[in-house]
């Protein structure tokens, strides 16, 4: 086995790793929040606080 | 309302319309600068010289400069616009205030093909990069690339679910790297530090001036583009600056500035080192011009320092385009063009975590099983299309909001010759592409509108028409 070999199944790991963390921590977050919650974003708020577009 | 502090950490992103939890307002012009160049310079380092390749190093010259024209279109228009429709979802959210549902989806559609084949592209890049490395310091079996393509897409994708603050610092910090080092091999190589090593007039001399006269030109203007492709992505972070009006316009004008220079810089730079039948072949030839003419400088630091600029180049671009594909698909869902599902934004780390999760697969497919010069083409033509609809969209959202009516962050001067002139190149680099992929521009062009009549005849009855228009904007004049 050379180093490269070595790197290679050490970048598999890490993508499961990474792959594993958003997995679970979607499944936390979509059981612990309700969807109204986590769905409620609407676009335009900035705009509704700080712009009254007057000219 | 107005003595609403928008910096509250406990306001921020919860405001009216229900909002409970919203995307966080986080960035400043330099992470918009650091999307929209990180998304691109990756063109500057491969992939412009198949230009070189369609007509020889003059026409890939002009093919730079027309795009360039193009392109400063593009950043003036949507500098415009975004800092007056400051929501996620980019050109998906003009279009659909300015144009129409039907423009809209497809608009957003164009945008996520655009950047989510960009992205497999730039993991099959890394992926060979990686090979590259692994040849240069010994190893003489086959690297299998399939690891490090999926680690870069993974890295990335966990990076913009974790937060849009750390994604685009970590942007900012690796293109500013890449950009200082095409500055740097340009100073060393030229002559103005140093003896130099350009040899312009020898290589350019004769047949090699114009290899196919002036339809080469024409056909170099397809492969122009990617001198620029993405700069328009500075529009997606528009809901999570903190202040839209300002930052938008600063952070996307400087960004076509500093491509504009680069891209110069790129041309005079590998065209004067390398002979155009060799630059112009980017998958036999010279892969990455820049690195090989810093190979061919025979300095060990601007091997290593371009060896580095190529690779963060190349990251910094697939953590762009993750991020911008991410909010257009996210706005579809919010607006509910696709199923609500995907509007959802992460209540910890403020990102539109489902959207993020729910492109890495598609990406993966593209990295690990399509051609990357089909991935390529799919995505020039994506963006082509978007370019062309910016015309349109400039001229109706003058004519339904006039200057006196609405407040803009940044109105850009002489329309509609930005729009004009933007539309002629479109028509041009159209005819450029068919000559060159007529096949996939036909298949493409048939992919939409298939997709047009379902959205029509299915998708539109649950679109969420009461939540679309939330901007607190006047009555568009002759309405």
């Amino acid at each position: 086995m050379e180093t490269w070999n070595y790197i290679e199944y050490a970048a598999w790991g890490l993508s499961a790793l990474f792959g594993l963390y958003m997995v679970i921590d979607w499944f936390k977050i979509d059981t612990t929040y309700s969807e109204d919650v986590l769905t409620s974003s609407r676009e335009g708020e900035l705009e509704a606080m700080t712009e009254q577009h007057k000219v | 309302m107005a003595e609403v502090d928008i910096t509250s950490k406990t306001m921020d992103g919860m405001g009216p319309h229900g909002t409970k939890v919203g995307l966080l307002r986080v960035l400043g012009p330099a992470h918009v600068w650091a999307l929209g160049v990180g998304i691109v310079l990756v063109g500057e380092y491969m992939g412009w010289n198949f230009a070189v390749g369609k007509g020889g190093a003059y026409a890939a010259l002009i093919a730079c400069w027309f795009a360039g024209i193009l392109y400063t279109c593009v950043a003036m228009i949507d500098s415009e616009v975004t800092s007056t429709v400051a929501a996620a979802g980019g050109q998906y959210t003009q279009a659909k205030h300015i144009v129409g549902p039907l423009m809209a989806f497809n608009v957003g559609l164009y945008l996520v093909f655009a950047y989510t084949m960009l992205e497999a592209a730039n993991a099959i890049t890394a992926g060979y990069l990686f090979s590259v490395v692994a040849t240069m310091s010994g190893y003489e079996g086959t690297l299998d690339q399939r690891p490090f393509i999926i680690l870069v897409i993974m890295f990335l994708a966990w990076l913009n679910y974790r937060g849009v603050l750390a994604t685009l610092t970590f942007n900012l910090v690796i293109t500013a790297i890449a950009f200082v080092a095409i500055l740097v091999l340009f100073v060393s190589t030229s002559g103005l530090v140093g003896a130099g090593i350009m040899q312009h007039a020898a290589l350019m001399e004769g047949a090699a001036s114009l290899p196919y006269g002036w339809i080469g030109v024409l056909a170099a203007m397809h492969f122009g583009l990617w001198y620029y492709l993405g700069i328009e992505g500075t529009t997606q972070a528009a809901e999570e600056v903190r202040s839209p009006a300002r930052a938008l316009p600063f952070g996307t004008l400087a960004g076509i500035m500093t491509l504009l220079i680069a891209a110069t810089l790129t041309w005079y730079i590998c065209s004067g080192v390398l002979p155009w039948e060799f630059l112009g072949d980017g998958v036999n030839g010279s892969v990455a011009p820049l690195f090989d003419t810093a190979r061919l400088s025979g300095s060990n630091g601007l091997i290593w320092l371009l060896g580095f600029g190529t690779l963060f180049a190349t990251l910094a671009s697939a953590n762009g385009c993750i991020n911008d594909a991410s909010r257009a698909w996210f706005a579809m869902g919010r607006d509910k063009y696709l199923p609500g599902w995907f509007g959802a934004v992460h209540p910890k780390y403020r990102t539109p975590y489902r959207a993020i999760i729910f492109l890495v697969p598609i990406a993966l497919i593209f990295a690990l099983g399509a051609p990357l010069d089909q991935v390529i083409t799919f995505s020039i033509l994506s963006g082509l299309l978007e370019y062309t609809f910016m015309p349109l969209n400039i001229i109706m959202f003058r004519k339904k909001w006039p200057l006196n009516t609405i407040k803009r962050g940044y109105e850009h001067p002489f329309h509609p010759l930005p729009a004009i002139v933007l539309l002629s190149l479109c028509g041009i680099t159209f005819f450029a592409v068919f000559l060159g992929y007529g096949t996939q521009l036909v298949a493409m062009i048939g992919f939409y509108i298939v997709v047009s009549l379902w959205f029509h005849f299915w998708r539109y009855r649950f679109v969420n028409r009461g939540a679309q228009f939330t901007m607190p904007w006047p009555k568009p004049q002759g309405y």
